[in-house]
């Protein structure tokens, strides 16, 4: 970075004939200035009203959250004090921190977080899940709140404690009182940042200020828990759509942090010796192939089973990622090397069995009817999985017409529960954070409540009736066996098919340390010699 | 030529009028939700509704049409649905950049075409006119990514002299402005020098072959006065053309040197805009874009009568 910089100056001198002074001060500066690179452009603010990963990373910045996940998955408070719940289990208090504040000076109060709460509660699908159980929230003094259950859930902690989209942010009561379908015009939080609005540009920039008057927890940082020490005075974050820009740019030393640059250039930038990757996100991310539960032929349960019977993970892994290195075979739904990860039984979407597939099919009277794929060709990450679900598919007996489209074209057509032929669809993939999808409440996919559910609708009262058990249930170990029982419903039912996990590392320049590991790229702990 | 340029203005609102109408009804046919979009990946289809419901998007078309051309008639643009701000500002501010870009291009491109074309032509079946003629041919056949790669591989990684990517305000840092634009502008500039160079080449040489030239020469008139009097200035009306048109595809189109070097310019939000069926955005740019390709034919129109006397509206 020095010697690009003495150089540029150097030439700027030279070429343009004027002093150009101070080359040093801007140096020392930079020490303190982090700039990052995310996967997207941030442009919508606000966490709750969006699900976007740019627009929870934003979230981590400036706000706080009562309870957050550390590294071993735990949930941890965060800016609560200390919390109980009464021996029936239907009432919990929270006694926030002393001493929290909004960026504005106001103190941070239990009104602030009880209207936090119900504005994500009107918009999250797990807080949707908790608020059914809430029979009131009451502040008892401005540090003290408490939640009335109507009957005991065993997902209090985990729901407060969300750590991806969307999470339950605390915010000031009179921003959190805006509609919840309506974007918030403050950026006023009590998190480690202060967000910059008269620095910020969309498109190019956002600029965020250490809090000074962030008071961080003592515990030593863990995930998305313990001390959020900041240790840069600014980070900004670069807008900077283009994937080999970015790696240049790293190179060039222009930029500290890029969330994941795109595995095929992996190895241009382990091959620089100023930068090194940093799994940063040791969770990693999950392929997801979905399909349309109302419309033949997958409205048949024996054909969408056909259908799971024809996958093989390693096929997707190495089309998509392709070094095993940052690729993992895993039979689990709940996502592997976390509490609720099983293996699926008998090898079921690893190893494919064509013939058991052709089989089900003749069973089940499939007509040959083309099924319609949709592919996405502006997500490079998935733009290679459905050329292999089309293969799989084909060699276990199913006739296919895929449908090359971007990703906008994808995500409005999936939303269409019309015949293929009228424009509606049969199957596609997308892919979550494992952090979405660590239980069965969280984990969208497996509601299958018909139209409520998530695109594909399934409808599955059995389903349904085991999820409702997995939320009733306080004791941690039951809790994790009616998980599995959740996962083995949605094979016995072919509700839906996770095929492989898999991992994107970010990139550092080295002088940067301190990345923590977390399922969310967070930028306190980090410094910059 | 007051009158001729008047008539020109007026027959602006049509043109808007049947752009603005296309572009609407374009974008609604399209596939693409934004509602899908802003709502993120995890979002279900009633929460999906409830957006669209917010954003006006479950009305019908007609009366989304409606409210759209009462809007812009009060010069109302609206507001972007992703970014929170009103279309305008965003305008505003991704302008100077595509301005920056599109005027150094263009110097970049003039003080180096038209003087290579002249020569060329001037010694037209020498090396230098080969040479000139060769470039042209590199030019056009070179992807602009390319050009942008290879440049900033060597002039910002290997020898550092030059930023990568990023801009800098003119207003903010002068010689950071510099800095940040010479590379954006040669790879853009690259492409115009050869497209004017070959069609000052070809104008030239055409002229240099009437009688008046040999008259000019006759009368004993030097080389440099004949070529730049009477020969350039005769040819001057194709290369105007070209360089008009030329402006307004650098003001349109910058799209993949904005990206290449990370300009946060218009061809950028573009983009990002289409992307994300951002209509508000898309329909202002697409208007703006129109309007200033109706008043550069307008300029181009009214300079020709400066180089041309026998030119007259």
């Amino acid at each position: 970075m020095k010697s690009t910089t003495m150089k540029r100056r150097t030439f700027g001198a030279l070429t343009t004939g004027a002093l150009v002074a101070a080359a040093g001060a801007p140096q020392a500066a930079d020490k303190k200035v982090l700039r990052f690179v995310q996967n997207g452009n941030l442009t919508i603010l606000d966490p709750i009203w969006t699900t976007a990963y740019v627009t929870r990373n934003h979230g981590y910045f400036i706000y706080d959250t009562l309870f957050a996940m550390d590294e071993h998955n735990a949930i941890k408070p965060q800016m609560v004090d200390k919390h109980e719940v009464s021996a029936d289990k239907t009432l919990w208090t929270f006694t926030l921190r002393e001493g929290l504040e909004w960026h504005d000076g106001k103190p941070v109060t239990s009104e602030d977080c009880i209207a936090s709460i119900k504005r994500w509660g009107a918009r999250d699908t797990m807080g949707q899940k908790l608020m059914d159980f809430v029979k009131e929230m009451t502040a008892v003094d401005p540090r003290t709140f408490t939640m009335q259950l109507k009957e005991p859930y065993g997902l209090v902690l985990d729901s407060l404690g969300k750590p991806s989209s969307n999470v339950p942010f605390m915010m000031p009561k009179a921003v959190a009182e805006t509609d919840p379908f309506k974007q918030i015009s403050s950026q006023i939080g009590s998190g480690p940042f202060i967000y910059v609005n008269a620095e910020s540009k969309p498109g190019e920039k956002h600029v965020y200020l250490k809090n000074p008057k962030y008071k961080p927890r003592s515990d030593a940082p863990s995930g998305l828990a313990g001390g959020k020490v900041v240790k840069v005075d600014r980070v900004e974050i670069i807008e900077m759509p283009d994937p080999q820009q970015q790696v240049n740019a790293i190179i060039a030393g222009e930029i500290d942090l890029i969330e994941q640059p795109p595995h095929d250039l992996l190895p241009v930038l382990k091959a620089d010796k100023g930068v090194t990757p940093v799994n940063w996100n040791p969770l990693g991310q999950q392929f997801i192939l979905r399909l349309n539960h109302v419309q033949p032929p997958f409205n048949n349960p024996k054909i969408r089973l056909a259908a799971l019977h024809c996958m093989r993970q390693e096929d997707y892994l190495k089309a998509t990622v392709g070094s095993p290195e940052y690729y993992k075979v895993c039979g689990a739904a709940f996502v592997c090397g976390t509490p609720n990860a099983f293996d699926a039984p008998n090898g079921m979407l690893v190893k494919p069995d064509f013939e058991k597939s052709k089989a089900l099919l003749k069973e089940a009277g499939y007509d040959g009817t083309p099924v319609v794929l949709m592919q996405s060709t502006t997500l490079p990450v998935l733009t290679n999985t459905a050329p292999v679900t089309k293969s799989l598919l084909e060699q276990g007996g199913f006739k296919v017409d895929m449908q090359s489209m971007d990703w906008q074209t994808l995500v409005t057509r999936r939303t269409k529960k019309d015949p293929p032929s009228q424009g509606g669809w049969n199957v596609f993939h997308t892919f979550s954070v494992a952090a979405d999808i660590l239980n069965p409440i969280s984990c969208t996919y497996m509601a299958a409540n018909g139209d409520k559910a998530w695109f594909g609708w399934p409808t599955d009262p059995t389903m349904e009736k085991l999820r409702d058990s997995y939320t009733k249930e306080t004791d941690p170990a039951k809790a994790k066996e009616l998980a599995h029982a959740v996962q083995n419903r949605a094979l016995e039912t072919a509700q839906y098919g996770w095929i492989g996990q898999w991992y994107g590392p970010g990139v550092a320049r080295k002088n940067v340390t301190g990345w923590l590991n977390a399922p969310v790229p967070v930028m306190w702990n980090i410094s910059k010699a | 030529m007051i009158d001729f340029i008047a008539r020109r203005l007026v027959s602006i609102i049509p043109v808007l009028a049947v752009v603005a109408i296309f572009v609407f009804l374009m974008l609604r046919l399209t596939p693409g939700d934004p509602a899908a979009v802003i709502a993120g990946d995890n979002a279900t289809s009633d929460q999906i509704a409830l957006i669209r419901t917010k954003l006006g998007l479950d009305l019908p078309i007609w009366q989304q049409f409606f409210i759209w051309l009462g809007d812009i008639l009060r010069g109302n643009f609206g507001e972007s649905f992703f970014f929170k701000k009103t279309v305008v500002d965003l305008i505003a501010q991704r302008l100077q950049p595509t301005l920056a870009l599109s005027i150094c291009t263009l110097i970049i491109a003039v003080t180096t075409a038209v003087p290579l074309g002249v020569i060329a032509a001037y010694r037209n079946g020498s090396l230098l006119d080969r040479f000139v003629m060769g470039f042209s041919v590199l030019g056009f056949s070179l992807p602009t990514f390319v050009i942008g790669y290879c440049l900033i591989y060597i002039f910002a990684i290997d020898l550092g002299w030059l930023p990568v990517q990023g801009y800098t305000r003119i207003e903010v840092d002068f010689w950071g402005f510099v800095e940040h634009i010479i590379l954006p502008s040669i790879t853009l500039g690259i492409i115009y020098v050869a497209l004017i160079a070959r069609i000052t080449r070809a104008s030239v040489l055409e002229v240099l072959n009437e009688d008046y030239i040999r008259t000019a020469r006759a009368k004993g008139l030097s080389n440099r006065v004949v070529l730049m009097r009477h020969a350039l200035r005769n040819a001057a009306v194709p290369i105007l053309t070209v360089i008009g048109i030329g402006i307004a595809l650098l003001i349109g189109g910058a799209v993949v040197t904005e990206t290449v070097y990370g300009l946060p310019g218009l061809g950028r939000l573009t983009v990002e805009a289409v992307l994300s069926r951002d209509f508000p955005t898309i329909q202002a740019v697409i208007l703006m874009f129109s309007v200033v390709y109706v008043v550069i034919n307008l300029l181009i129109d009214i300079s020709y009568t400066l180089f041309d006397p026998r030119i007259r509206y």
